[in-house]
């Protein structure tokens, strides 16, 4: 699926067909792999939104793991203390993170590179630290963190919680990606590529790099914080030593190994950090981050594109025949 | 005089763009051969070419070996130095670390120590700016400096892109001078790309005449001097 | 009085450590404007080293020499193997395979070594230096190693022909190729000496902090505000900045925000530097052409 292309019949009803078969899924599956999906489908959605960010405008953040962080504090916060209802967290965590990353987009507007990479990574260092401040603890719960309440599916469905959490995640992951799509086809996309690739070029053009580097900055951090309240909601909890500099790291993972702009990477991006530690943990508790470390080497080297362009590849070879 | 300088059908360019095509020229031991042609010509681009600084393909001979699949730092140390355009000064060090790295292929010391006062002798102005930073130095000095870099590598050959380039008269007049005092007094033979085609050829022995990425005409330089209508044509003076 | 005077000092040997990291991170900005964050996990890697030689009965300074041997030749072999063929590619390529070298190490001394905490010794006693009650001898010590350090790498880049090519290289490596220096070795020796001092900064706080695979992130954060507060580009004033880093640490530490949010601080720290004065105070401003 490339943000640029159009939708004919023929892809409109490939979409379908995926959307089906998604959907279909945990009926096929126990509870706890029916969540770990749930999982992946969170970790799709941050990717997408890192990606929209540091794929498509080209501004590397190594700390994607606070928005992740406020989203899922925001959610588990208004759940705990003020019994929200969980679909109403979404929209909350969504706003006040595009409101920190736009805010955070600000400064990085003069940071470019290295530099802008180097501010994000103090940030995800930092972020564990902010999250046990004493003075805070009265609503994040310190160290212990928060634990929250399961929801129930809707209307007496027969549903278990997690096939019901599943399909409740899925939906919104839909809708995240076909804005997503809208944007990044249109007008805003070619800005925000033309952003990253001739910055000068496209500011002479007369587009307002502030204002869409700043706003693309929000949009990415909106999607990570809808992505981390889900993501809370799903695990039931959250604690300050879930969002340590790893996890950002881990969001770094995906986007590389799904592929650099591009939206269907986002979800190979999503597997591979899901499910690969999950098999590696077998082996080792460090081993996850040693084949993260050299995955990572082997797709700057061998394959910069990731995961969706040797699909792209190797389907153009298919059709071609 | 044995050639110094082989170059056989040379191709050269930049990314997908091709400058030289198939270009073939000789420099001979011990003399000043002038490379001369418009802008765009691809005086500097075979410079370039061959000092293993772009991607070329072709036959590059020198001293009797084929450089042109090596690295510009080897075919330097085979003793042909390069004064590339715009002077590659080291802005930031001082005029004496500019020279001294000239010499950094050199074990011999003492004959370093020696080389340097030699070029203080040739260009007085450098002495005075010694512990000056490079970037400091007038466009002139900084040229000046440039060429006494490359030659206190003690190379066989001299390579010089353009180094009258934005320089006032008199100055140029100096450089001029002390190329070929290096070349007479102390053999280094001399390539030289220049602009100024009728300073050239009042110095060279040996000129060739470059266009679109082909020479178009070679020989001594006192005949292509006295050829008006080759000097209309191609040198327009 | 007296408490304030200790809360300096013992920031000043601080610093010191934030110094050795900063200067190793000097070395590889200076001549490929890269911010290498696996800096502090290479240190970090290097202090196990170090500790497995002290464990196999190794003196203290047979081990610490060993150390700063190998992790010299891991920085250039490092350089030539996973960096050089990024050499030219766009920063994100870089910025990945820094954070793909960061986790790599974190993980092999996790695997390694496991995740327990170690004790790791400090070489200095107290015969060593003159009593007083501000500093103790680790401090001290910690202080008089970051300047010889200083010391040692100013001589090498001013004073030797290798160090004069290095700086070259640094600074114009087309006019450097042309000058005959193999411009490819001068990097992989800028990061054979960062990781030297690199190791020589592990060793020194490791004793602090207990060794551990996580024990760097702080100080490497501390680090990096130290390098851009001097001016990444310029090994005084990163030596310099560490310091004041230090010292502010300590002081904010103790007097007005308490030492749980010292990260923050680090961060604070970094993106005001970055934002009002990005070249530090005795950086180059870099101007670019449009």
């Amino acid at each position: 699926m490339k943000a640029g292309g159009g939708l004919d019949g023929r892809r409109l009803a490939g979409v379908v067909l995926v959307v089906l078969a998604l959907a279909a899924l945990p009926f096929f599956l126990s509870d706890y792999r029916t969540f770990q999906f749930t999982q992946a489908i969170v970790y799709a959605i941050v990717l997408l939104g890192l990606n929209i960010l540091t794929g498509y405008n080209g501004q590397i953040s190594l700390g994607h793991g606070a928005f992740f962080a406020i989203g899922a504090y925001t959610a588990a916060i208004l759940m705990d203390r003020f019994g929200v209802p969980y679909w109403a967290t979404l929209p909350a965590a969504g706003l006040i993170c595009f409101v920190f990353g736009f805010l955070f987009g600000l400064p990085a507007l003069r940071l470019q590179g290295h530099y802008l990479a180097l501010a994000t990574f103090a940030l995800a260092v930092a972020t564990p630290q902010l999250l046990k401040y004493k003075r805070l603890e009265e609503w994040t719960g310190g160290v212990q963190g928060i634990v929250i309440i399961k929801p129930d599916p809707p209307f007496g469905l027969p549903l278990s919680q997690d096939r019901w959490l599943y399909l409740f995640t899925l939906v919104v992951a839909i809708v995240l990606f076909a804005v997503a799509w809208n944007i990044l086809r249109g007008r805003t996309g070619r800005a925000l590529i033309a952003l990253r690739d001739q910055p000068i070029a496209a500011e002479a053009m007369g587009v307002n790099g502030a204002i869409y580097k700043s706003t693309a900055f929000g949009i990415s951090a909106l999607y990570t914080g809808i992505g981390g309240a889900l993501g809370a909601i799903a695990v039931q909890f959250v604690a300050p030593d879930s969002f340590t500099a790893f996890l950002s790291i881990s969001f770094v993972v995906g986007i590389v190994v799904g592929g650099l702009a591009t939206l269907s990477g986002a979800v190979w991006g999503a597997l591979f950090i899901q499910f690969v530690p999950n098999f590696a943990d077998q082996i080792s508790k460090a081993a996850p981050w040693a084949i993260y470390g050299a995955v990572l080497l082997a797709f700057i080297y061998l394959m910069p594109g990731g995961v969706a362009s040797m699909l792209r590849g190797v389907a153009a070879k298919v059709l071609r025949r | 005089m044995a050639a110094l300088l082989e170059v056989t059908d040379l191709h050269a360019g930049y990314g997908p763009t091709n400058v030289l095509s198939g270009i073939a020229f000789n420099v001979e031991e011990g003399g000043i051969t002038a490379l001369l042609g418009a802008n765009g010509a691809g005086k500097t681009t075979t410079l370039r070419a061959v000092c293993g600084m772009i991607r070329r393909r072709g036959s590059v001979t020198f001293a009797g070996e084929r450089i042109d699949g090596r690295a510009t730092e080897d075919i330097v140390r085979l003793g042909l130095a390069h004064v590339p355009d715009g002077r590659g000064t080291f802005v930031q060090l001082t005029t004496e670390e500019n020279l001294r790295i000239g010499a950094l292929t050199r074990r011999d010391r003492k004959a370093v120590a020696a080389d340097m006062d030699r070029m203080y002798g040739y260009f007085p102005r450098l002495r005075e700016r010694g512990s000056q930073q490079a970037g400091t130095l007038s466009g002139g000095e900084q040229q000046m400096l440039a060429i006494a870099r490359a030659l206190m590598l003690r190379p066989k050959l001299l390579v010089l892109d353009e180094p009258s380039f934005g320089l006032a008269p008199l100055v140029v007049q100096d450089i001029f001078r002390i190329m070929r005092t290096v070349n007479r007094e102390e053999k280094v033979s001399i390539l030289l790309v220049e602009q100024n085609a009728r300073l050239a050829l009042e110095l060279a022995d040996q000129a060739l005449l470059l266009e679109t990425g082909k020479v178009v005409l070679g020989g001594p330089a006192a005949q292509i001097r006295d050829d008006e209508t080759v000097r209309r044509a191609y040198l327009g003076y | 009085m007296e408490a304030f005077l200790h809360q300096i000092l013992s920031g000043l040997a601080a610093g010191g450590i934030y110094a050795s990291l900063a200067l190793a991170l000097v070395m590889i900005y200076q001549s490929t404007h890269h911010i290498n964050f696996a800096q502090g996990e290479m240190a970090m890697f290097s202090t196990y080293l170090a500790w497995t030689f002290i464990d196999a009965g190794f003196s203290y300074w047979i081990a610490f020499v060993a150390t700063l041997g190998i992790s010299f030749l891991a920085g250039i072999l490092i350089e030539r193997i996973v960096i050089r063929p990024v050499e030219r590619a766009p920063v994100l390529s870089v910025v990945i395979v820094f954070i793909a070298l960061l986790v790599i190490f974190n993980s092999l001394a996790g695997w390694i070594y496991t995740y327990t905490i170690k004790s790791f010794p400090s070489p200095f006693s107290a015969g060593l230096f003159p009593q007083n009650p501000y500093m103790s001898p680790h401090e001290m010590g910690t202080i008089a190693v970051t300047f010889i350090v200083l010391i040692l790498l100013y001589a090498f880049f001013r004073f030797t022909p290798l160090g004069l090519a290095m700086r070259a290289a640094a600074q114009n490596p087309v006019s450097s190729r042309l000058a005959g220096i193999r411009v490819g070795w001068m990097l992989a020796l800028g990061w054979g000496l960062a990781a030297t001092i690199g190791a020589v900064a592990g060793m020194m706080v490791a004793p602090v902090v207990y060794l551990d695979p996580n024990m760097m992130a702080g100080v490497l954060l501390y680090a990096f505000a130290a390098a851009l507060l001097g001016g990444i580009d310029n090994p005084f004033g990163a030596v310099l900045g560490g310091f004041i880093v230090g010292v502010a640490e300590n002081l904010l530490g103790a007097y007005v925000i308490g030492t749980e949010l010292k990260l923050t601080v680090a961060l604070v720290l970094i993106v005001a530097v970055l934002l009002f004065k990005p070249s530090g105070f005795f950086g180059r401003v870099i101007v670019t052409r449009v």
